[in-house]
């Protein structure tokens, strides 16, 4: 294991690698019936009753992303997209395997996570800010940028709970695109906000992407996939099919989809 | 150990809001606002110092600083350990979508009911200045019970947090619980009686009442009990390491279980 490590290691200072999976796992435990009371487990406990129907969503994926590369990750619902990006961002943690990343990680996977509907739209912005981490004083100098981004001014004092879903993506949209992250995880997000909005967010993702961020973009779009993305891989009912140029993987991925 | 410390540095921006937005939410849209938080206490001891007053014959003039003394700290433990309960369950949309580390949640709830009940303590020397308890330096002893119980309180947190989220049925039975350390926390009666006969020792170990009986005796000049002192003390640092384990052993399963 420290074997690995150091070869590892070695691998992140001199081949500029952003991004590095070695054996990921991901099991879930998908019993039928969920034992959620202490009554229930006992008496289950008892009968010897107590089921655990493994799941594992992730198997054995090992893969590494340099820095300034953009992957697509491609697949059917349910292949395990969306579970990766989240044991990327730290949100699962894995079963098996590990994850080593370089720099600021910025995780775009549901926006706006963690508003409290009862806050205004402003408060919204310093909570959402603090979610990722960063402080009160860094949010107000940015507090005017990000709500001219939104273009909810005449809104941004009213709570949460009288907004229309799209003025909460553009809310979480503005929020998490304030700095700029050295690995930029966008899953599904788009496709957020009316045709307007879309056009100016992907302008601000693209500007970003061409200071040499590096991408993982989630999309069962294949256009944008190949407007965004030079690398690509295939997940399939959780393992890694295929990795490598982005011309090839969706090459492949559409003779799959036929 | 899985809590590092340094990653809790960079969330302490987010542990300030998470218990900004607690306080600031709580009174939202009444029209006293955070004086509610020294009313509510005030008129509870005179409903109980009336009842319970006339029911036992207690006319003492200080009887309402007594009964008050008791019951702010009570609720405190009620209040923040229930809110503790609930609260990885109540932030699940947070936890489902972006990496935090999941203690502050039981933490800033248990620290935004602390801050109200440091508020409404003036309350209680506002009631013993009227009715002649006046404060002598043994008053400044009684930070010492009040550590004791935010102690207390953390490690309770930490506890049921983590069972809360396994088991959804602790809600109920916590509240029963707590009737029963209420009944045994002597908020309305005087303690010599039971502490004298044989079931004396449900009070004395029950470290609530430890915690109370000294904060009573800081708040009249009198000396506290060095045994419910200590005792008190080792229950609560017990009580947050013993905590601290549990809820650091199953806490990435909690997104399994939500």
């Amino acid at each position: 294991m420290s074997d690995k490590k150091n070869v590892l290691n070695e691998k992140l200072n001199t081949e500029d690698i952003a991004l590095s999976l070695s054996d990921i796992g991901m099991c879930f435990n998908l019993s039928t019936e969920k034992v959620d009371s202490v009554k229930e487990y006992f008496i289950k406990l008892m009968k010897h009753e107590l089921k655990f129907d493994e799941f594992w969503a992730l198997k054995d994926i090992s893969f590494d992303v340099k820095k300034g590369e953009r992957v697509g990750i491609l697949g059917l619902n349910g292949a395990g997209k969306s579970t990766l990006m989240k044991v990327i961002a730290g949100v699962f943690r894995p079963t098996e395997g590990t994850v080593y990343k370089q720099g600021v990680l910025a995780p775009m996977i549901e926006l706006g996570a963690g508003f409290d509907m009862q806050y205004t739209g402003k408060e919204n912005i310093y909570l959402y800010g603090a979610v990722l981490g960063y402080t009160r004083k860094f949010m107000d100098e940015k507090i005017d940028e990000i709500i001219e981004f939104t273009e909810l001014k005449n809104f941004i004092d009213v709570p949460l709970k009288n907004y229309s879903s799209g003025m909460k993506a553009r809310l979480g949209f503005a929020i998490a695109t304030i700095v700029k992250p050295d690995i930029l995880i966008l899953d599904e997000v788009l496709s957020v906000g009316d045709a307007k909005f879309r056009k100016k967010s992907e302008k601000k993702l693209l500007d970003m992407m061409d200071t040499g961020t590096t991408v993982l973009f989630v999309s069962h779009n294949i256009e944008q996939v190949k407007r965004i993305c030079n690398k690509a891989l295939i997940l399939e009912h959780g393992k890694l099919v295929t990795y490598g140029d982005m011309t090839e993987v969706v090459a492949r991925y559409e003779e799959m989809i036929k | 150990m899985n809590i590092k410390l340094d990653e809790y540095k960079k969330y302490s921006n987010l542990f300030t809001e998470l218990v900004r937005k607690g306080i600031k939410l709580k009174y939202r849209r009444s029209y006293l606002g955070i004086i509610w938080s020294m009313i509510e206490p005030l008129l509870t001891m005179i409903v109980l110092t009336i009842v319970f007053g006339t029911l036992l014959g207690h006319n003492e003039k200080e009887f309402p600083v007594y009964i008050l003394a008791g019951r702010l700290i009570y609720t405190l433990f009620s209040q923040s350990s229930t809110a503790a309960l609930k609260s990885i369950r109540a932030n699940q949309g947070m936890i489902k979508k972006v990496y935090v580390p999941k203690a502050l949640y039981p933490l800033s709830a248990i620290t935004f009911n602390y801050t109200l009940f440091l508020i409404s303590l003036v309350v209680l020397l506002g009631v013993s200045l009227v009715l002649g308890v006046y404060p002598t330096w043994r008053i400044l002893l009684a930070i010492v019970p009040l550590l004791i119980l935010f102690l207390l309180s953390v490690g309770a947190g930490l506890i049921l947090s983590t069972v809360g989220v396994f088991f959804r049925d602790m809600e109920y039975l916590w509240n029963v619980l707590l009737m029963l350390v209420m009944y045994t926390c002597a908020i309305f009666y005087y303690p010599e009686k039971i502490l004298g006969s044989g079931v004396g020792w449900i009070l004395k170990y029950n470290p609530l009442f430890c915690i109370i009986s000294n904060f009573r005796s800081c708040v009249f000049g009198t000396s506290m009990d060095a045994w419910m002192l200590g005792y008190s003390a080792v229950f609560a640092i017990v009580s947050v390491l013993f905590g601290i384990i549990i809820f650091d052993k199953n806490q990435d399963k909690f997104i399994l279980y939500i």
